[in-house]
């Protein structure tokens, strides 16, 4: 059996090893190396959609920035993870998605390390930063394609379909933990309150006792998280 | 309205995901838009998602999730035609047919709409309705030209 292709790469300064076909945000996090992610599920496909994994990587003596969830390992390149620019560019990432949801937990953990001002750009309370995972977990992991996304640029938005959610959705609830700001299950409920008010197919505990029942999680106030 | 056609279009693809788009381009052509139920045969014959199915028809402007008129009235905005005048031109189409961009009137018979640019600038400012173009358009013109239209 011929080994895989170990390639040892730096980041931070340290040696990495890694095999051939992995990203450097894989080989990172194996390494122990945290790299802010927020569109980034292991167990999806890489997405690459909130640019928050950025880094810099230098080729050759060539400095580059790209998202380390999509960019292959390669022989001898040095990656940093963290640098000016790097935090820079981080930081108006943070404060741009900050428009939409100025208090979900994890950016308001990211505006902290990064420096970003909650109020730089005008608010455009969407409450959704379309990272895409609860779309990607259902068609992925679930494979129901309860919801989905609709309209294009800067009118995209996740949508629940009601023909499917009536069945699925209440049983499952699963992208509701996954998403970094509730609006997911906001999504749903309004879907339900105005498609299939008071329809929605509960999930059936005939014969083995109920599960923990999964409960809606509550959006903490940013003074208790801290 | 042509419940057949329609059908035929869909049998055509059927059990193919990957022809979603011609799919929604021939139906799209035939009926001048997209009704739900029908989007759901659509997902259905090609083993397609519904929400999928969704996506691409939200994300394009050429596929209408709203019923469209009998004839597509469009008025070049570009910067060609506003030169020459298509602001005189869009006022004029919005006051005889009481439309604003986009909307279609309730006998459903034009759909308005705006757009640049098509790439007819020597003759502008342009009129094209259902296709055919209409050049060197005048206000005072406009209203002949909408009436060959029912």
């Amino acid at each position: 059996m011929s080994e895989l292709t170990e390639i040892v790469l730096q980041i931070d300064g340290q040696e990495v090893k890694a095999t051939a076909g992995m990203t450097v945000l894989q080989a990172a996090q194996q390494a122990g190396i945290t790299i802010p992610t927020l569109c980034h599920h292991e167990k999806l496909e890489a997405f690459g959609g909130c640019r928050l994994c950025m880094v810099e990587v230098e080729v050759r003596g060539w400095k580059n920035y790209v998202v380390s969830c999509l960019y292959p390992v390669a022989k001898d390149i040095i990656v940093r993870t963290r640098s000016e620019k790097v935090d820079k560019i981080r930081k108006v990432l943070v404060e741009e998605l900050m428009a939409h949801a100025p208090d979900a937990p994890e950016l308001v953990k990211l505006a902290e390390e990064y420096g970003a001002d909650r109020d730089r750009f005008e608010r455009d309370a969407s409450f959704c930063i379309v990272c895409g995972l609860c779309v990607r977990y259902c068609n992925e992991v679930k494979q129901k394609n309860a919801v989905g996304f609709i309209d294009n640029g800067a009118r995209r938005e996740i949508s629940f379909i009601p023909e499917v959610a009536k069945e699925e959705c209440w049983g499952c609830q699963e992208c509701f933990a996954i998403c970094p700001t509730s609006y997911a299950q906001a999504a749903y409920l309004l879907t339900e309150a105005l498609a299939f008010p008071g329809q929605r197919k509960a999930p059936i505990h005939a014969i083995k006792p109920p599960e923990p029942v999964r409960r809606v999680i509550p959006i903490m106030p940013i003074a208790a998280t801290t | 309205m042509c419940e057949q056609k329609i059908d035929g279009i869909i049998e055509k693809y059927r059990g193919e995901p990957g022809s979603l788009i011609h799919a929604l381009v021939e139906i799209q052509h035939e009926n001048h838009w997209l009704p739900r139920e029908v989007l759901h045969k659509i997902a259905d014959a090609l083993t397609v998602p519904f929400a999928q199915v969704m996506q691409i028809a939200s994300f394009y402007k050429t596929f209408s999730l709203t019923p469209k008129g009998r004839h597509e009235v469009h008025v070049c905005t570009g910067m060609t035609c506003h030169l020459r005048g298509a602001a005189k031109l869009r006022a004029k189409v919005e006051e005889l047919t009481g439309l604003k961009d986009g909307e279609t009137d309730a006998e459903s018979r034009f759909t308005y709409e705006t757009g640049a640019c098509l790439g007819s600038c020597s003759i502008g400012p342009e009129l094209i309705v259902d296709g055919k173009h209409y050049g060197r358009m005048t206000p005072e013109k406009i209203e002949d030209v909408l009436k060959q239209y029912e």
